[in-house]
């Protein structure tokens, strides 16, 4: 389960990532931070964050146009 | 500051200051630093208007006719002289930002604040401010005054060096 969730619905590039980044400073390493968005360029652009920034995707997914990721603070 | 870490770098240049041509560079540079990339801009001739505390841009499709709006489910280009006409500016400009506000597009104001907050690095081209006859004062505290000297210092180190 996720420690801390972040509603980015709406929001359009690059603003579900820089929220993402704020929220996961803050956060402690190991912690989970679930995102939930709408860009469906968001999927292709959150792998490519967690491979250059080495935080993990533990999983991603999609319901009625909502893509959500769990992505654990690692780096 | 380059050489302290092992983070890739990465510079821009940046020289227009349309609505428009001001996406490119804060978009780029502000997810860059969000990925843990050290990031440098340097802005020149039209690109300081970006650095103003009181942003003023603006969009007119004269002369750009690759740009055509979405309308009625198709896609509507405007005729150069009808962009050419007094007003048509201001009116592209409150179009253009209806459009990203609907769409969820950030803000140039928005994204400049971001990537200040993430400690982008901002260097103002000196000769330009010059030439133009900006004050410092009417631009925002956080960039600094440089030359191009500046600019190839901090690129000669990065990863990754952009001119827009």
């Amino acid at each position: 389960m996720a420690d801390q969730v972040l509603d980015a619905k709406g929001l359009n590039c690059p603003l579900p990532i820089l929220r993402a980044k704020k929220a996961l400073k803050d956060m402690p390493t190991g912690a989970v931070l679930q995102i939930d968005a709408t860009d469906p360029g968001s999927v292709k652009d959150f792998e490519a964050f967690c491979r250059t920034t080495g935080n993990e995707m533990m999983e991603h997914s999609e319901k009625a146009g909502v893509y959500t990721f769990l992505i654990k603070h690692t780096a | 500051m380059l050489d302290d870490t092992n983070a890739k770098s990465m510079t821009i240049i940046v020289t227009k200051g349309t609505l428009d041509w001001a996406y490119p560079p804060f978009i780029l540079a502000t997810t860059a630093a969000a990925m843990g990339i050290e990031t440098t801009m340097f802005f020149t001739f039209y690109g300081l208007q970006l650095l103003k505390k009181k942003l003023d841009l603006k969009i007119n499709p004269l002369g750009n006719s690759a740009m055509e709006m979405p309308m009625g489910g198709g896609h509507m280009a405007m005729p150069n002289i009808v962009a050419a006409l007094p007003g048509m500016t201001s009116l592209t400009t409150t179009m253009m930002k209806n459009m990203m506000k609907k769409k969820g597009v950030a803000s140039i104001e928005e994204l400049r604040d971001l990537a200040l907050e993430a400690d982008v690095n901002m260097i103002a081209c000196q000769m330009t401010m010059d030439l133009f006859e900006y004050k410092r004062e009417d631009m925002i505290d956080g960039p600094t005054l440089g030359g191009a000297a500046s600019w190839v210092d901090v690129a000669a180190k990065s990863d990754i060096n952009l001119y827009i």
